[in-house]
């Protein structure tokens, strides 16, 4: 795979080739920073924030609704004011940025393992493993997905858990459609042959020869699936049936501030929405910038 | 040919099958709708009375015979919270719902050909670039927030637009509409456009992209050597050909545009379908939960059926794959 053209400077390997690519787009770099930023922000927020969004003996509902730049009483500023119980909503968005990404980053993850483990199989047996896998896979993907999860989460009901699963069964398709198109290709593949005349045990072609090869366009479909389930979190939670009241997502946070806009109480639900967008406006980017790099099509 | 045709009709019917027993165990398996339902003053006869009213003292599998038989007699059980029948409850929401999403639907041609049309001809113009960048942000924003921050702007700031409800309503064929109103389209404007908002950016994009492949194309260049006038070359030569792709496009998203006006309801409190399964869903009012889900199931299922047959009468190749 690597090739070693001249002993230049730094040899040039696959990763690097991969590095340079993709940072030929500044979008995708600038995606890239932001999202990163988005990242730590959330991770570091107990450290960050002035105040535990959580913690009720933190908050003082005589601070409630508090336009942005207001003072507190315990001497800091809420620097983009306050929601009805008080909240300062900076800390409440950097909290809500942690549940939002746990929720898409996880399922997007779990979905991953789901789908791709499935599209291999349905590819790598073929057969009447093959034709069921794939008509689920096809009805699935024939609804929508917010109506995909409203009926789940109308059967479970809410819950942190509930919308991780509602988002898995929604996802899973999309990567085993994906791994298998890819898997279909690469199984025709000379390697494959030399594995099977090795006599490897099928578990072992499938996931350390297969596998590998089929994991560029099962990247970029993850990117794409953590923006994706990021938002679709967001309006479940606004819907009421995400994430609980008691720890709110970004959804949650702008739902709160619903009532409050018709009164000109605008940052409650701003901000929040604000965050989102940046969210999943960078993974986007970096997203299609992936797409772009790992696409074979497009090169040479 | 037929026989194809039958074998996708029994398929859909399989579906159907397997949906009403996922529908309706799913449902029935979590929560107590005796608990929300009945007040904690309830003696425990009157308890008794109304759990044998509903029907819920009966085994699941009992429960699912009932169920089936009653559906197969149009009769989807009678909500708990409204006490009407479940299926004209949500026949009464349902125009409201459809007239949104159509709006919607035509808004995405009337905003999204000429904007794409106009990026198509001006790729390299500050304003193309200027499009392409919006409908960017026509797919990734979160259309929940954007209702919200229409409201903001149209209903609180500027007060041009009544930002809840449906509006005045006028009778035709025996329904009430909003569109025959002038206080009813002006209800309307605002969730038609965020419902649209994404379709919107859809046809732009798939509108510039068959302007970009279509223009260099001999029967265009044929057409301006002819000396036709380039209004005309762009309305009827360039217009015409990209249009299929367009409108079947927008007519398979129509579905689609339905399921989500659940969110676009739920931000404008408009009285359809949408809202009404999220209120159902909220104080789990079981019946109501089961017919919208089955209804849109059923209508999904009749779309893609429809589309496959449409789309195996016009394209031979499509044809010939399910006969290999």
């Amino acid at each position: 795979m690597s090739t070693t053209v001249a002993p230049a400077v730094r040899e040039e390997t696959p990763f690097r080739r991969f590095v340079s690519e993709f940072a030929a787009s500044k979008l995708a770099l600038v995606g890239l920073v932001g999202f990163t930023i988005i990242a730590l922000l959330a991770i570091l927020a107990p450290w960050i924030t002035p105040q535990n969004p959580y913690d009720l003996a933190q908050l003082d509902i005589m601070d409630g609704r508090l336009p942005p730049g207001s003072p507190s009483m315990a001497g800091y500023t809420y620097l983009l004011g306050t929601d009805d119980q008080g909240r300062d909503m900076f800390s409440g968005m950097l909290y809500g940025l942690r549940i939002s990404l746990m929720v898409g980053v996880g399922s997007a993850l779990f979905a991953a393992v789901v789908g791709s483990s499935l599209g291999l199989l349905a590819a790598y047996v073929g057969g009447r493993t093959d034709t069921i896998v794939m008509r689920i896979v096809d009805l699935q993907l024939s609804f929508p997905s917010i109506l995909v999860a409203l009926m789940i989460l109308a059967a479970l009901g809410k819950g942190v858990m509930n919308v991780v699963f509602a988002l898995v069964m929604v996802e899973w398709a999309y990567y085993a459609r994906t791994v298998r198109a890819t898997a279909m290709v690469e199984r025709r593949r000379e390697y494959i042959e030399a594995a099977e005349c090795l006599a490897l045990p099928y578990r072992r072609i499938m996931f350390y020869h297969l596998l590998p090869n089929c994991l560029p366009p099962l990247i970029v479909i993850a990117t794409q699936q953590v923006a994706r389930a990021i938002a679709l979190e967001a309006t479940l939670s606004f819907l009421g049936l995400g994430v609980p009241i008691t720890e709110p997502s970004l959804g949650l946070l702008i739902a709160n501030g619903y009532q409050y806009m018709l009164s000109g109480k605008y940052w409650i639900s701003f901000y929040p929405g604000i965050a989102l967008l940046l969210t999943i406006v960078s993974i986007n980017l970096v997203g299609d910038q992936l797409r772009d790099v790992l696409n074979p099509r497009l090169k040479r | 040919m037929l026989t194809w045709i039958v074998r996708r009709l029994f398929q859909a019917f399989f579906v159907v099958v397997a949906m009403t027993v996922i529908v309706f165990v799913g449902v029935h398996v979590i929560g107590n709708p005796v608990d929300i339902l009945i007040s904690p003053e309830a003696d425990q006869a009157e308890r008794a009375r109304i759990i044998a009213e509903m029907g819920l003292d009966q085994p699941l599998w009992k429960q699912y015979f009932f169920f089936v038989n009653d559906v197969l007699h149009g009769n989807m059980g009678r909500s708990f919270v409204f006490n009407e029948p479940a299926l004209k409850l949500i026949g009464s929401r349902m125009p409201a719902t459809l007239e949104l999403a159509v709006t919607a639907v035509l808004f995405s041609i009337c905003f999204g050909v000429p904007l794409g049309l106009y990026a198509g001809l001006k790729p390299d113009s500050v304003a193309g670039r200027a499009i392409m960048a919006g409908s960017i942000l026509g797919f990734s924003l979160p259309s929940f927030w954007v209702g919200l921050m229409l409201i903001m702007t149209f209903a609180v700031h500027l007060g041009v637009l009544p930002s809840t409800g449906r509006g005045e309503t006028a009778a035709m064929f025996g329904i009430q509409w909003s569109f025959l109103t002038w206080d009813g389209l002006r209800h309307m404007f605002m969730p038609a456009l965020n419902l649209s908002l994404f379709n919107i950016s859809l046809v732009l994009r798939l509108t510039r992209a068959g302007v970009r492949e279509t223009l260099p194309m001999d029967y265009i260049k044929f057409a301006r050597a002819k000396g036709l006038t380039p209004r005309r070359v762009i309305l009827v030569h360039v217009l015409k050909n990209i249009m299929i792709p367009v409108v079947t496009v927008v007519g398979l998203e129509l579905g689609s545009t339905i399921a989500f006006a659940v969110v676009t309801e739920s931000v404008f409190a408009w009285p359809g379908m949408g809202k009404l399964i999220i209120d159902s869903i909220n104080v789990l009012d079981r019946p109501v939960i089961v017919a919208y889900l089955m209804m849109i199931v059923l209508l999904f299922i009749t779309i893609n059926l429809v589309v496959d047959i449409i789309y195996t009468i016009l394209d031979p190749r499509v044809r010939l794959e399910t006969k290999a």
